[in-house]
């Protein structure tokens, strides 16, 4: 099982790694994002007395990155689906759920990767040296709101049908997701109709438990995160699971 | 093989029925096969093929009717019936993202091989089908004879005793086709196995199928020997006979689900 789970990961990571534009896009929108937004409201920040802007987004934009990059991925499975390759496991004497599973750690694990090479990139810019708690905690939200995006990336990849429909579809739900979570603003001081969607939002919680970890200013408590994150994906895995059992090659 | 299993049929398919909607695409379908030989199953496009493949193969659950693979039924236990078969769809399902032997080494790890053993087993379907200097080539660049080959060798390495081929010599040139039907001879009289495909090429079918059944939306409508259906039909050749079974007029006139000379 363990063999299974390894290769569909590692099936994941190459065909990442081989797709040199998806590397060098997916390490360069982060930046893009940091650099925009953060000279763009690091002056209304600063004034605002928050404290530094760089510090507050760049969880922000790692938690995004790994929003986009998980859910996205739900199209290598459409892709599976049109040409074929999701036949050769489908017709494996091994039970769906291990196919899924093996997917969906591969599309998390190439979303940690990414989180980590721009966080990295983040400490040394911001010349922060967190200590190696702080980081696995950081390490550990990170982990959390990759999985239930990549959960939540099969799920679409399972149930659309056609490549075109699920860039505009997944555009259309992540974009939400991805203002409605604290990534860019902070939550304290919005009206309460967009701090009760954001709290409807895995997301936030991921953003503010790394925010959190690296800082130590939660706004929710860590433990209270870290559960809501865990049913999220418990959830969000459940849900997979029965859409993928459906498909019909 | 045990003495016991070599009597059952490799393949037995019990009033198997399919619909779409309001649509019967597999409509009591009666088909038992023996172990080691060569099955053709042929028909217009539309017929019901692939459809029924894709229900001996455990992808698709049938509406009604029983299959059963070396005398494994598909419905109780399709993890066990899915170690006895290798599959080649009618459309490519090699990860062409992949090379060669990446994607070997997937199906080698999706069937429980031991790691240990992985390396002769590519190494035997490599040489078998003449694949041993395409090893690390991406699937991507190779042409669609090879890919064939490839996805033929892959379906092998679990050593399954029956494979399905659905149209495997599909867009294939002449040659490529000849070696393809070369190494499928070779493959059965070396390991005896059983080999169900569909074809549109008559001449290919008429030379190396044992038996063959025609259908029709999704009926059988003649099933045989092959010289048992071209003297059935008055004809000389397969083909002849197919377009003269499967036309309009000897629909109506003839007997539907004849069976000659079993
Ligand atoms: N998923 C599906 N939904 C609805 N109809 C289908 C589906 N798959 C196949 N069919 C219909 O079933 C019939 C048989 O198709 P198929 O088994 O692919 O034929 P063949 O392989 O003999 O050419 C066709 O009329 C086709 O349109
Ligand atoms: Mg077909």
């Amino acid at each position: 099982m363990i063999d299974i789970l390894y290769c569909l990961w590692l099936r994941q990571i190459r065909s990442f790694l081989r797709a040199r534009g998806r590397v060098v896009s997916a390490l360069a929108q982060p930046f893009l994002f940091l650099i925009a937004l953060g000279l763009g409201f690091a002056p209304i920040f600063r004034k605002a007395g928050e404290g530094n802007y760089f510090v507050f987004l760049a969880p922000g934009v790692i938690g995004a990155g790994i929003l986009f990059n998980a859910v996205y991925s739900g199209s290598d499975l459409l892709w599976d689906r049109q040409f074929g390759f999701i036949k050769e496991t489908l017709v494996a004497p091994v039970s769906r759920v291990w196919i899924l599973l093996g997917r969906a750690l591969g599309v998390a694990s190439v979303a940690l990767i990414q989180a980590v090479l721009v966080g990295l990139l983040c400490l040394a810019a911001g010349r922060v040296l967190p200590d190696a708690g702080q980081i696995g905690l950081a390490l550990l939200f990170a982990l959390l709101i990759a999985l239930i995006f990549a959960f939540f990336g099969s799920i679409l990849g399972s149930v659309m049908s056609d490549a075109q429909s699920f860039s505009q579809i997944v555009s259309f739900i992540v974009t939400p997701l991805f203002y409605l979570s604290g990534a860019v603003f902070p939550l304290e001081g919005q009206t309460t109709l967009v701090r009760v969607l954001a709290f409807c939002n895995p997301l936030t919680y991921g953003i503010d438990g790394m925010r959190g970890a690296l800082s130590g200013r939660f706004v929710v408590a860590p433990s209270l995160s870290l559960l809501v994150l865990a049913v999220s994906a418990i959830l969000s895995a459940g849900f997979a699971q029965l859409a993928f059992s459906r498909i019909r090659p | 093989m045990s003495a016991h299993s070599r009597r059952l049929p490799a393949i037995a398919v019990e009033s198997l029925v399919k619909r779409y909607g309001a649509e019967t695409v597999v409509d009591g379908l009666n088909v038992s096969i023996a172990s080691g030989e060569t099955f053709a199953f042929l028909g217009p496009n539309g017929a019901g093929k692939t459809t029924t493949i894709k229900m001996l193969t455990t992808l698709l659950p049938p509406d009604e009717g029983r299959i059963l693979l070396n005398g494994v039924d598909l419905a109780k236990d399709p993890m066990n019936a899915r170690r006895h078969f290798g599959v080649v769809f009618q459309d490519c399902t090699l990860d062409k993202t992949m090379t060669v032997h990446e994607n070997l080494w997937m199906h080698c790890a999706l069937h429980r091989i031991p790691r240990a053993q992985r390396r002769l087993r590519i190494g035997d379907v490599l040489a078998l089908f003449d694949l041993a200097d395409r090893r690390d080539s991406m699937v991507s660049a190779l042409s669609g004879g090879l890919r064939r080959r490839v996805e033929i060798a892959r379906a092998l390495l679990h050593h399954p005793a029956l494979i399905f081929l659905d149209e495997p010599t599909l867009g294939l040139d002449p040659k490529s086709r000849r070696i393809l039907w070369a190494h499928l001879q070779h493959l059965q009289k070396e390991c005896g196995t059983t080999i169900f495909l569909t074809s549109h090429y008559l001449d290919e079918v008429e030379r190396f199928a044992h038996n063959v059944a025609v259908i029709q939306k999704g009926r059988i409508i003649m099933q045989g020997t092959v010289d048992s259906i071209i003297r059935y039909a008055e004809k000389t050749t397969l083909e002849d006979s197919f377009l003269f079974l499967t036309s309009e007029e000897t629909q109506t006139k003839e007997d539907r689900a004849v069976v000659a000379g079993a």
